[in-house]
């Protein structure tokens, strides 16, 4: 079977420093990866590289056995490539449903139209709502994204992503800064995303990452050390000396 | 309340029945104006793309109608198609050029472009006529209508001017439309989306760019004459002035903009010989006052005296 994501001998250097350092992973259909890793370690930077953002010195990226190494940010999304942020990155003066609707039109013909009107009705608006049932925020369809609390907006992050039906979908920190009860909405909703949608997830809050996690790499200092089932990740020294800190 | 802007077109419609020959040829200024400025509101209010080179396309469209028609003896049934073709081809360059950069990179090559063109208009004297400007031109007779009439030619402009803020406004309210305000707020994103944010840019900026022409047939239709000034740094920032004192990014911001700088142009030339610095200060009351411009200052004030009536 192909995978679903395979990165090959993935390599990026600023100036003098390697951020990404021959890493390589293969992510099967379906599967749900945790990548984890000290502060720095470059985990960002590989989402970057895997998402087109950020170039890559050398290696490739392939998604469902087409090679994107080259390919620009944009044509990623064609693929089935989405993320999230981790600094949020919404539409704020926007309405929540057009935030989404963004998200549906970016791998939709329609968004070619200039003079149909893009009504709030009809079926992408049908849809975008569908989505933000997904996400428990249909009632704030209406809201300006700008206007939302925090968890909503981390909410919102996950539905545009979602919005564009992506079969890799890549959550950077989705959980971060949000209270107890909203990680644990958040941690439902990632939970209920079914499995046609492959998803490899940076996260530092080990409770739900571990519960979500069925295999985990660990980055440090741009170096994947260990790789393996969540069991054996977690037992294993090195992730213990360089991550869990125990 | 859905209908009025078909209320307002109809009232506009009846103003040559109720007013003097001057207040008609003023108001024909204006509907040019507010196409000029609502073209140019395309690219600065909705895309984000700030120029202050804007003049250069209606003084193009202009030029192009007055040469074929002057030199080359053409008809009006060919010249004005062949301005808005050439304006719009030079869009393409311009945009393609302008688009390398963004923010006030964006904003220095649209100037220094429109210098460039400004530069042509004076010195390739013998295809502009240099400072003496191209004079002697006609407006065009559509099916027998003497435009030659103020109160034709007010019709006429309006007609114009509605078909084109129609369609302006088909735009802005497309799929398209919505891309376009994204990449504004939002590129980094939009780009993740799927969006290809620089051909949405340049889509923006050829359109706006041919609206921009068709304001620039009007005016060489009303004036009959076409000087270089017609595309200097004045006319643009009094555009800019326009979209950002109307509220840029709104639907009928930039051609409520258009009608105070025409009306202020107007009166207050004739009683202060400095009229500009009344210009500069009543920009600058908006700008501390109502940040948003008049129109959305507008609106909250609707909204806030609605608010407390109930």
């Amino acid at each position: 079977m192909t995978a679903a994501l395979e990165v090959i001998k993935l390599c990026k250097s600023f100036g003098g420093i390697a951020v990404t350092q021959d890493v390589s992973l293969c992510v099967e259909p379906g599967e749900r990866r945790l990548i984890i890793g000290p502060n720095g370690a470059g985990k960002t930077t590989l989402f970057n590289q895997i998402a087109g953002e950020i170039g890559s010195d050398s290696g490739t990226v392939r998604v469902f056995g087409q090679d994107i190494t080259r390919l620009p940010v944009r044509a990623r999304a064609h693929v089935g490539v989405s993320r999230t942020y981790q600094v949020i990155t919404l539409f704020p003066k926007d309405t929540l449903v057009h935030n989404v609707t963004l998200g549906i039109l970016g791998v939709n013909r329609r968004r070619f139209e200039v003079f149909k009107a893009l009504l709030p009705q009809g079926g992408i608006h049908e849809h975008a709502l569908r989505v933000l049932d997904g996400v428990g925020l249909k009632d704030r369809a209406g809201t300006l994204a700008g206007e939302l609390s925090y968890g909503e907006q981390r909410r919102a992050e996950i539905a545009i992503a979602m919005a564009q039906s992506p079969r890799l979908l890549l959550l950077d920190e989705p959980l971060a800064g949000l209270s107890q009860d909203e990680r644990g909405i958040v941690r439902d909703l990632i939970a209920a995303i079914p499995r046609d949608t492959t998803i490899v997830m940076i996260e530092h809050d080990m409770d739900v990452a571990l519960a979500f996690a069925e295999r985990i790499s660990v980055l440090h200092y741009g170096k994947l050390i260990v790789e393996g089932d969540r069991e054996a990740v977690v037992a294993h020294p090195l992730t213990r000396e360089v991550y869990l800190g125990v | 309340m859905k209908h009025w802007p078909l209320v307002a077109v109809l009232l506009l419609a009846l103003f040559p029945l109720v007013a003097g020959e001057y207040f008609v040829n003023l108001a024909s200024q204006v509907l040019i104006a507010v196409v000029f400025a609502s073209s140019l509101n395309l690219l600065v209010g909705h895309g984000g793309m700030t120029s202050l080179g804007h003049a250069s396309f209606l003084g193009i469209s202009a030029y192009v109608s007055a040469w074929l028609g002057l030199k080359m003896g053409l008809g009006h049934a060919f010249t004005a198609p062949a301005a808005l073709l050439v304006t719009t081809l030079v869009g393409m360059v311009f945009g393609w050029i302008s688009l390398r950069a963004t923010g006030l990179g964006f904003l220095m090559l649209t100037l220094a472009l429109s210098q460039v063109v400004w530069g042509l208009a004076y010195r390739l004297v013998s295809v502009t006529n240099g400072d003496n400007g191209l004079s002697g031109l006609t407006r065009p007779q559509p099916f027998g209508w003497d435009l030659d009439a103020s109160d034709n030619f007010y019709w006429f402009t309006l007609l114009v001017t509605c078909v084109a803020m129609f369609l302006m406004t088909r735009f802005i309210h497309s799929p398209f439309g919505a891309s376009l305000r994204g990449t504004r707020d939002q590129p980094r994103r939009m780009n993740a989306l799927g969006y290809n944010v620089w051909a949405i840019r340049w889509v923006t900026f050829v359109a706006s760019s041919f609206f921009a022409g068709v304001a620039g047939l009007l005016y060489v239709y009303f004036n009959k004459y076409i000087h270089p000034t017609a595309m200097g740094v004045p006319v643009s920032a009094e555009a800019l002035l326009s979209v950002i004192a109307g509220g840029a990014g709104t639907v009928y911001g930039p051609a409520l903009g258009a009608l105070l700088v025409v009306v202020l142009k107007n009166y207050a030339s004739a009683y202060i010989e400095r009229w500009n610095i009344l210009l500069g200060l009543v920009f600058l009351f908006i700008v501390i006052f109502m940040p948003a411009g008049l129109t959305p200052a507008l609106s909250a004030g609707v909204r806030w005296l609605r608010g407390k009536k109930q």
